[in-house]
């Protein structure tokens, strides 16, 4: 079932053209050098406490902030490429993994707790899935469209199926996602439980979906649910490129998400465009980093 | 005539339903009797699917949305199961992110008439624990309105521990201060009603008692005449409606003990499961328990 192609639609990135490819990949890239970024201080010894880098699992957050206006948005630990995705802005994130009091939760919660306000990012409390019925109750308060993140892992946990199921009752526009890379911490999937995420949704009368993590795909499937107005859940079978915390790398990657953007794009004639996208989002990290020295 | 706790509490509902485009969260509000009469019947409602840890976090959220909403649990022994994003998420939503969720839970306790322990008594101490709550134990229609006013007044959550036998109380229970009194009774939710009993029959044995209500739990405010008192008297009592091991009577006996120097117990609830039958219940002190219980400590302080 694990497939860099599961649900593959053919020519969905001609579809949605070169322009959202380009904006994927400046998203996409930039999440990735601030990451890397993030690994070497960390590595250095200067980020105290534990950290989640979404190094792997860019591209999601890149396509959902591509194809969601304005949502509430209720993430999970893991969320840096989503803050950065939908315009969070890095410095005070920067400030957060350092522990800084100017940092995005001032810096009290840390690399799981990350929160925006201006682009209505949630803070999470650390214990997983508790954003869903948080998401859920925001969204029936509001009527605004919401999206929640959970993890293959938080949606086992007690509250998230009843969560699912008020959102259909209620006929909410909220969108879940769920990111499957098939582990809690390093307990696969199949020893943890028989059924399927998607299944569960399904049999909820929602819109649910099994796909890979292609963010065409992605976009694709969102814009679905975004145009019916109603609760939508999306199982994204993904690839962390970093251990459930810290910098550490797993071995033997089932694929590698990041390299089949790139050649994706390069097959649409975009290749001068993504390095200098590259050359500036390198810069601007850059930067991001001295500024700190100055500071 | 003068309104009951119960009418206040329907009216503040009603109001915050039908004027503030508020809303009210909790299962089953259209049956058991609208939980005393302190439910209207208006718009607003939301009837939520019996999933006690979703459930409450579907109001943290809509709080999130500063709607103020209003969180019902129908009995204090589902807190346990409640207890996750009220106080992991809705507390702690100030101190980490700056993020106000004023959000005001009613949660109603009862005890007695053979309920056992099904999900009976109050459970307001395991809400101080944490940091984060407020928490409140109002008994009056007056102190039930001072509460609301409160929680509209600022960005807090705030845990209101309301107990089913303030429903028809219509008068207010002032704090009764004597010149010669021997010791300084404080008094939370229930147990105000039958420490009140307990001192009427003391003075017939002629042991003046002062008597002070407490309805803000946390954070805890001393007055000028309670210290007073506790410094006149050097020996006072805490009694609960709670459990009394690591409760809500020990922590504040605790405090007030530092703070004056006087010997104050703390008495709730004993440490033991509560029963259906006569025998086996564990209720709020009596008044004849907490009538024996302060002749004990006067003996024992050799008075």
């Amino acid at each position: 079932m694990r497939s860099p192609t599961l649900g593959k639609i053919d020519n969905l990135p001609e579809i949605f053209g070169q322009k959202f490819a380009l904006d994927l990949f400046t998203r996409g890239n930039f999440s990735r050098q601030f990451e890397l970024q993030v690994k070497e201080k960390a590595n250095q010894g200067l980020i105290h406490g534990p950290i989640y880098l979404s190094i792997g699992t860019e591209f999601n957050s890149a396509a959902l902030s591509l194809s969601l206006e304005n949502p509430l948005i209720f993430g999970q630990h893991r969320g840096h490429s989503l803050y950065l995705s939908f315009g969070g802005s890095p410095d005070p994130l920067r400030d957060e993994l350092l522990g800084l009091s100017t940092g995005c939760s001032y810096g009290v919660g840390g690399s799981c707790c990350i929160q925006c306000k201006e682009i209505n990012m949630f803070g999470h409390s650390g214990l997983l899935g508790e954003q869903v019925p948080l998401a859920v109750g925001a969204c029936f308060a509001k009527k605004q469209l919401t999206l929640t993140i959970f993890g293959d892992a938080a949606i086992e946990e007690d509250y998230v199926a009843p969560a699912l199921g008020w959102a259909v009752t209620q006929d909410l526009p909220i969108i879940f996602i769920c990111e499957d890379n098939d582990l809690s911490v390093l307990t696969k999937t199949e020893d943890r439980r028989s059924w399927k995420a998607v299944d569960l949704a399904n049999s909820l009368n929602m819109y649910a979906v099994d796909i890979a993590d292609d963010p065409w795909l992605i976009a694709h499937h969102v814009k679905k649910i975004c145009e019916s107005g109603k609760p939508g859940f999306i199982n994204i079978r993904t690839v962390r490129g970093i251990w459930h915390a810290g910098t550490g790398v797993d071995n033997d990657l089932e694929w590698n998400r990041y390299e089949l953007v790139e050649k994706e794009i390069e097959a649409m004639d975009l290749s001068q465009e993504m390095i200098e996208i590259n050359l500036k989002n390198k810069e601007r990290v850059d930067l991001i980093w001295q500024k700190l020295q100055q500071k | 005539m003068a309104k009951t706790t119960a009418e206040v509490i329907r009216e503040i509902t009603s109001n915050h339903l039908l004027n503030n485009n508020g809303l009210m969260f909790g299962q089953s509000l259209k049956g058991a009797g609208w939980l005393g009469g302190t439910i209207p019947d208006c718009k607003g409602l939301v009837d939520l699917p019996i999933t006690d840890i979703a459930g409450p976090g579907f109001a943290v959220g809509a709080a999130l949305m500063n709607i103020r909403p209003i969180f019902l649990v129908r009995y204090q022994g589902f807190l346990w199961l409640n207890a996750s994003p009220l106080i992991n998420y809705a507390a702690k939503s100030i101190s980490i992110w700056n993020r106000p969720c004023p959000l005001f839970i009613r949660a109603v306790g009862m005890e007695g008439d053979g309920i056992g322990p099904v999900a009976s008594g109050c459970l307001h101490s395991i809400f101080m624990h944490p940091p984060g709550m407020k928490v409140v134990a109002p008994m009056t229609p007056g102190e039930y309105q001072d509460v609301w006013d409160d929680f509209y007044s600022n960005e807090d959550p705030v845990f209101v521990s309301e107990h089913r036998s303030s429903y028809p109380i219509s008068k207010e229970m002032p704090d009764i201060i004597n010149q010669k009194s021997k010791i300084t009774i404080m008094a939370i939710s229930a147990a105000r009603i039958n420490a009140l009993e307990a001192i009427d029959e003391l003075v017939k044995d002629g042991v003046d008692c002062d008597i002070f209500h407490i309805v803000n739990l946390k954070p805890f405010k001393t007055s000028d005449q309670l210290l007073l008192s506790l410094n006149s008297t050097k020996l006072g009592i805490v009694i609960d409606t709670d459990f009394e091991t690591c409760g809500a009577s020990q922590s504040i006996a605790y405090d007030l003990m530092l703070k004056t120097g006087a010997k104050i117990y703390g008495y709730g609830l004993a440490d033991k499961v509560s029963g259906v039958s006569i025998e086996t219940q564990n209720l709020t002190p009596s008044k004849l328990e907490i009538k024996d219980k302060i002749k004990l400590i006067l003996d024992q302080n050799d008075y």
